[in-house]
């Protein structure tokens, strides 16, 4: 072992080129297959900046109750949650206009929605007053942020009452702000721009809407963003129709479509490189060991001479083979994460988990790759003659 | 003519054809133990052909060779790397150290592919031939003389039946030719069987015995029992 050590010390500055050769494609093989891994991860939370991707519903008349809101969280795990935002939908007239507000929770629906633009700033629960109006109301109502609003309606169970023609305009709003009607001053703290729908909504906490409208939590619709490709939406729709009961989960195919096609793209364009970066480096390992074969000619015919057995001979070389693949595929672990943390960063601006099964995975694949590329240099050792390379002429 | 009289080695009508040229043709030779024989003669004579037979690294197209008892001209490659292990020391002329390995460590490998590397006898064979104080030298720090020295000291370390030596002074100044033409002159005393090939004639004249080749063919057998310690002498001296 003293002689083994001793002599690979002496020949570091050599063998340092051949690990050098097996760490890179190391470091490339094992930095590609941890962000094949963590792509999925990455573009899951990558996509879910183009808004909900899973839309839960009320079957018929019924509504969405707080407490399968609750359960709904759980069965979808509140790791995988980006944002889960309920929605109510209620008419409201402004200046005997109507209009929809949605009470939601706004801090939910504004993880739900990043691409959003809203001038003026979100909604928040301790200023239940605040409002945000879409772009095309505020332009409706020539309204800017700051300036304040009223809205009224019919409180939940009541039936709205018609504007007596007989009636003066007095009368009737008196007949409006009656017991079975509400009316709230609002103000606007954020106008939303989003080039769809929902600049014709008022968004305002779900919380002063069930308040204002004298009833308790009943959701036409919960938008959640999850961390999830489109197999596994379709699995946990089943599981929150079975565990909610009268609901419709839907995935939003458009969304959940895309991010797999872009994902199983990426993937494959991974593989690919990955198996480019095999071969790339058996060739490479395979011209080193035929290289150290060829240099160590002299040497291997000594061995021979001295009585070695091709196959001691060969096992040698094949064990400092097994050698390099354990010291290159090492180094290739420590620096193919760095280098996928960096592409991660770079690419996706987030930091990726070490994924501890790959040092053992890419050191046994790089100590097979190196046995395997060596097989062939190392029979060579059979075609050495010591009576002819020794010869000294 | 020889110190014990038993035969070690036998050539009996040894030749080796390669086509139509004949390396070696209807060689006999019979060495005893214990003789210092060398073999002499011009380029192309037949030297190394016969050398590397009797040194296990190649086999004759006819004749028996028995070496040690056993007929290895029909052996395979497998047990003639056993016999060579086992029965031969093998010295050359361009020493074939390794470079990485220190001069103790050279010593060594020959024990790890005979048996075990033991350090203490690899420095009594080092002793042996006076290089006990350079055993941790690697091979470029040693002298053309020394590395040879640590050749023969690697030769002996399995108790060879016979030392095989093909040109080993072939590329040694005069000085450190007479080094080594002395510690084949102790080992002989010793009672070590040796074989040496060499173009040089101050060389051939020093062993107890030598033949001459040419063509393939045995063309002189020369005793040189009665001048062996005068020739010695002279050679030693320079």
């Amino acid at each position: 072992m003293k002689m083994v050590a001793s002599s690979l010390i002496r020949r570091a500055s050599r063998l340092i080129i051949a690990v050098l050769a097996i760490a890179i494609g190391a470091t490339i093989l094992s930095g590609l297959v941890t962000i094949y891994y963590d792509i999925p991860r990455q573009l899951g939370r990558e996509f879910r900046s183009y808004g909900a991707n899973l839309i839960i519903l009320p079957t018929g008349d019924s509504k969405i109750t707080r407490e399968q809101l609750r359960r709904a969280r759980d069965v979808i795990g509140a790791e995988r949650v980006v944002g889960m935002a309920p929605y109510r939908y209620q008419t409201v007239k402004i200046n005997e206009q109507p209009y929809i507000i949605a009470g939601t929770e706004l801090p939910e629906a504004e993880k739900n929605s990043p691409f959003w633009y809203v001038e003026g700033k979100w909604g928040a629960k301790g200023k239940p007053e605040s409002v945000m109006v879409g772009k095309q109301i505020a332009e409706t109502l020539n309204i800017g942020i700051g300036d304040a609003f009223t809205v009224q309606g019919v409180r939940y169970g009541q039936r709205a009452v018609a504007s007596a023609q007989l009636l003066s305009a007095k009368e009737n709003l008196a007949r409006d702000i009656a017991s079975q009607n509400f009316s709230r001053k609002l103000s606007v703290c954020g106008i939303v721009t989003t080039g769809g729908a929902e600049e014709g909504f008022i968004f305002a906490d779900i919380d002063m809407l069930d308040e204002l409208v004298g009833d308790s939590f009943r959701g036409d619709v919960v938008e959640c963003s999850v961390v999830a490709d489109a197999a596994q939406l379709a699995e946990l729709s089943e599981m929150l129709k079975d565990e909610l009961g009268d609901v419709q989960p839907r995935a939003v195919r458009r969304l959940t479509q895309s991010q797999d096609i872009v994902l199983g793209k990426l993937q494959a364009l991974v593989l690919l490189v990955t198996a480019v970066v095999l071969i790339i480096t058996m060739i490479s390992v395979y011209t080193t060991m035929m290289a150290m074969v060829a240099e160590r000619r002299h040497e291997i015919a000594l061995k021979k001479a001295l009585g070695a057995e091709n196959g001691l001979v060969m096992g040698e070389l094949l064990g400092e083979g097994v050698l390099l693949g354990l010291i290159g595929g090492a180094l290739g672990v420590g620096l193919g994460f760095e280098f996928a943390q960096q592409v991660s960063l770079n690419v996706f601006g987030r930091a990726i988990h070490f994924q501890w099964l790959l040092v053992p995975v890419t050191i046994a694949v790089f100590i097979a790759i190196t046995v395997l590329a060596s097989i062939l240099p190392v029979r060579k050792v059979m075609d050495i003659h010591p009576a002819i390379v020794l010869r000294g002429e | 003519m020889n110190k014990l009289g038993n035969k070690i080695l036998e050539l009996k009508n040894v030749s080796k054809i390669y086509g139509e040229l004949h390396a070696l043709s209807n060689i006999d030779l019979t060495v005893n133990a214990g003789d210092w024989l060398s073999i002499m003669g011009p380029s192309g004579s037949g030297k190394t052909t016969m050398i590397n037979i009797i040194g296990c690294m190649d086999t004759p197209s006819e004749g028996s060779v028995v070496l040690g008892g056993v007929d290895i001209s029909r052996e395979s490659a497998a047990s003639l790397t056993k016999i060579r292990r086992d029965k031969i020391g093998l010295i050359f002329q361009q020493f074939h150290l390794i470079s990485y390995l220190t001069a103790v460590e050279n010593v060594m490998v020959a024990q790890y592919y005979h048996s075990m590397p033991d350090e203490e006898e690899a420095m009594e064979a080092l002793k042996k031939v006076g290089l006990a104080s350079r055993a941790k030298h690697l091979p470029a720090q040693l002298s053309g003389g020394e590395q040879q020295r640590v050749c023969i000291a690697r030769a002996l370390i399995n108790s060879p039946e016979i030392l095989l030596g093909d040109e080993p002074t072939g590329n040694l100044d005069e000085e450190n030719e007479g080094i080594v033409v002395d510690t084949f002159r102790r080992l002989h005393e010793e009672g070590a069987t040796i074989i040496v090939v060499t173009h040089d004639p101050e060389v051939g004249d020093v062993a107890q015995r030598k033949i001459v080749l040419d063509h393939g063919k045995i063309v002189d057998d020369i005793d040189q029992s009665a001048t062996f310690g005068r020739a010695l002498k002279l050679k030693t001296r320079q």
